[in-house]
């Protein structure tokens, strides 16, 4: 084997050499090759020999080279890694649909282990009968299937006093964005029977932080969702095993996971995660409260600064995405100049309501700097600020819900910076 | 006709003892509260025993852990302390948050009396109850934190939108820009070992690394 390696690394790096010449003359058209590229002249080893058996792998993980592909976090941001975030590796997705092993991760109290077995979900306070389920009982409602970005209050809070963190995962990644199947949080409130003075719900998971939070009964009655799978198959344990809220449009702290209580009141519990925290100081000192939905938001994820365009002038895409809480996405601007001119992107796929939408533009780059900006627009007509339009309403230290506009500052050498500009 | 829905006869019905284990919730009225009291003297040993090595002596913190008194009237500093004194609106959710989720790291260890003693504790670390107070489900409603009136619900629909949901410009919408702040120039982002932030794509004109290097 490592004779192999060996001869191939050799082979790759010719090629390297190859393409770096190529480049120089890239745009007076085709590149054409001084000499003929071995990996097509020469008969490859895995043109010849065995790959992997189908019983190598049962369940699978990416292969090796995309090991940049991960969940990373940041030390310095939180004072303990089990009441702390991880980032979700946007800048080098496509599409929509979040993998679940990079998905982001927010715990108060670490990921908790809780079997199918020891599950029980409560329902109690202002309804006819109080209930308990066990996880076989839920599996035994009609199911409904719903697509839904879930997004961190805090992501991008680190942004409010200026450019700190290098790189869209560390900027815009407190997200992810999955298929889910579950029960209609309605359905369940329904077989218990809510009474008439019962306004709020109150939801907590079964970990030791609880991460409790109040909602109005006419979400928990509309689109919320009790979800047991994401993506086709059973969430992440780090994702709330077996059961977590889904909570289509509304911050991410409201997703409760390992969800075992929904409690019926006449009133808000105003818990610590709707005091303490998710709550945005404003520049008089005073605060608001119950910020829940997420508003209209983009980032373009590539080029980006852990995405560098290392291919010379031409043709170049640019990708990124966009989400609203308040419903679809419309339209997706983009600007290279730091927000002089704008032109349309295209919405690439399907457009879903409080669901991440893809956008493309495609540019032919003529090698000079760029300041790229995305604009998001959506279906409500409310159009994604600049973060000094926020701030001139907010202040500094709103410390959530930061959904101002991204500029990424292009180089001439390709590498891509985050920067404000005035 | 009733308001009940037709149901499907799924789950089965509560039993008191488990709704008393697990709704353990309680409301700025003071609903949900069991009973018991607790003074501010008891309250400080306690808080000595399972609280100072985080939170410090007076509840003031330690290294970066979170500071639980002190910061009144800086909500309008550059860089405000959110305390319980200076920042939270309700006794009710520091009694409810405490009970149910601290000690970090092993929570529902503290009784219904040593919590309504570390609320006595705090409330006096705050300067908001002198140090003869003692706590108790009577007297609970009474207390009214500093910060009771400075929370207002989300106004985004009247401060915001209308702001924003304006057809964009196009095209010459402002001067050319100038760079102002600089992500690079604070240097807090995770590395690879080439200095990149942590996560770059690779350099596919660069030899492919091999599994064992990963």
């Amino acid at each position: 084997m490592s004779e192999t390696d060996e001869a191939g690394t050799s082979r790759r790096a010719f090629l390297g050499a190859g393409l770096a010449a190529g480049g120089a003359v890239a745009t007076a058209g085709f590149a054409r090759a001084q000499t003929a590229d071995p990996l097509i002249t020469e008969v490859q080893d895995w043109a010849s020999s065995f790959g992997d058996a189908v019983d190598a792998t049962p369940y699978g993980m990416p292969i090796h080279y995309e090991s940049h592909v991960v969940r990373r976090n940041v030390e310095w941001l939180t004072e303990s890694a089990v009441s702390s975030i991880n980032f979700t590796p946007i800048h080098a997705l496509e599409g929509t649909i979040t993998p679940q092993g990079c998905a982001f991760e927010r715990h108060h109290s670490g990921a908790i282990e809780l079997s199918k077995q020891d599950y029980r979900l409560m329902i109690n306070g202002l309804v006819e009968r109080p209930l308990v389920f066990t996880y076989e009982d839920l599996t035994r409602f009609p199911r409904t299937i719903t697509t839904a970005f879930c997004e961190c209050a805090a992501n991008g809070g680190m942004e409010w006093g200026g450019a700190q963190l290098e790189g869209c995962q560390f900027t815009q990644g407190m997200i992810h964005n999955m298929e889910y199947t579950g029960v209609p949080l309605r359905l369940l409130l329904e077989e218990a029977g809510v009474k008439p003075e019962g306004k709020w719900i109150y939801a907590e998971g079964a970990d030791a932080s609880s991460n409790g939070r109040s909602m109005p009964l006419e979400k928990a009655l509309d689109d919320v969702l009790v979800a047991f799978f994401a993506n086709g198959e059973a969430l992440r344990k780090e994702h709330g095993y077996p059961v977590r809220l889904v909570v289509p449009g509304f911050e991410g702290n409201m997703w409760v996971k390992w969800l075992r209580r929904i409690g019926v009141y006449d009133q808000a519990v105003e818990s610590r995660e709707e005091t303490s925290k998710y709550t945005d100081l404003m520049k008089d000192g005073r605060a608001r409260k119950w910020t829940w939905v997420m508003d209209a938001k983009s980032v373009i994820t590539s080029p980006s600064p852990q995405a560098p365009i290392r291919h010379g002038k031409g043709p170049l895409v640019i990708t990124g995405l966009a989400w609203s809480g308040n419903g679809k996405i419309d339209r997706v601007d983009v600007s290279l100049d730091g927000g002089v001119s704008w032109q349309p992107a295209r919405l690439t796929g399907d457009v879903k309501s409080k669901a991440l939408t893809r956008f493309h533009l495609d540019i032919d780059w003529d090698g000079s700097e760029m300041y790229l900006q995305s604009r998001a627009i959506d279906e409500t007509g409310y159009v994604q600020p600049t973060k000094d339009q926020l701030r001139e309403i907010r202040g500094l230290n709103n410390v959530y819900h930061n959904n101002g506009i991204q500029t990424w500052w292009v180089r001439a050498d390709g590498e891509v910076e985050n920067v404000e500009v005035a | 006709a009733p308001a009940v829905a037709e149901t499907l006869g799924l789950g089965r019905p509560a039993l008191p003892e488990e709704i008393a284990a697990w709704d353990v919730a309680v409301l700025p009225d003071g609903t949900g509260l069991p009973e018991g009291s607790g003074d501010v003297f008891t309250g400080d040993e306690v808080f000595a025993e399972k609280c100072a090595s985080c939170h410090g002596d007076f509840a003031e913190g330690i290294d970066n852990w979170p500071v639980l008194a002190g910061g009144q009237g800086s909500l309008r500093d550059r860089r405000p302390v959110k305390t319980v004194g200076s920042y939270w609106p309700y006794a009710s959710t520091v009694w409810d948050y405490v009970h149910r989720s601290m000690p970090f790291g092993a929570a529902q260890t503290v009784t219904a009396d040593e919590t309504y003693a570390i609320t006595a504790f705090l409330l006096y670390s705050n300067g908001i109850v002198d140090d003869d107070f003692e706590l108790s489900r009577d007297n609970f409603a009474e207390i009214v934190l500093p910060n009771a009136g400075g929370f207002y619900p989300d106004d985004r629909a009247e401060a915001e939108y209308p702001v924003f949901s304006v057809a964009p410009c196009m095209d010459s919408c402002r001067e050319p820009v100038k760079v102002t702040k600089r992500a690079v120039d604070l240097g807090v982002t995770p590395e690879d070992p080439d200095g990149k932030p942590a996560g770059t794509l690779p350099d596919l004109t660069i030899a492919a690394a091999s599994a064992t290097e990963e």
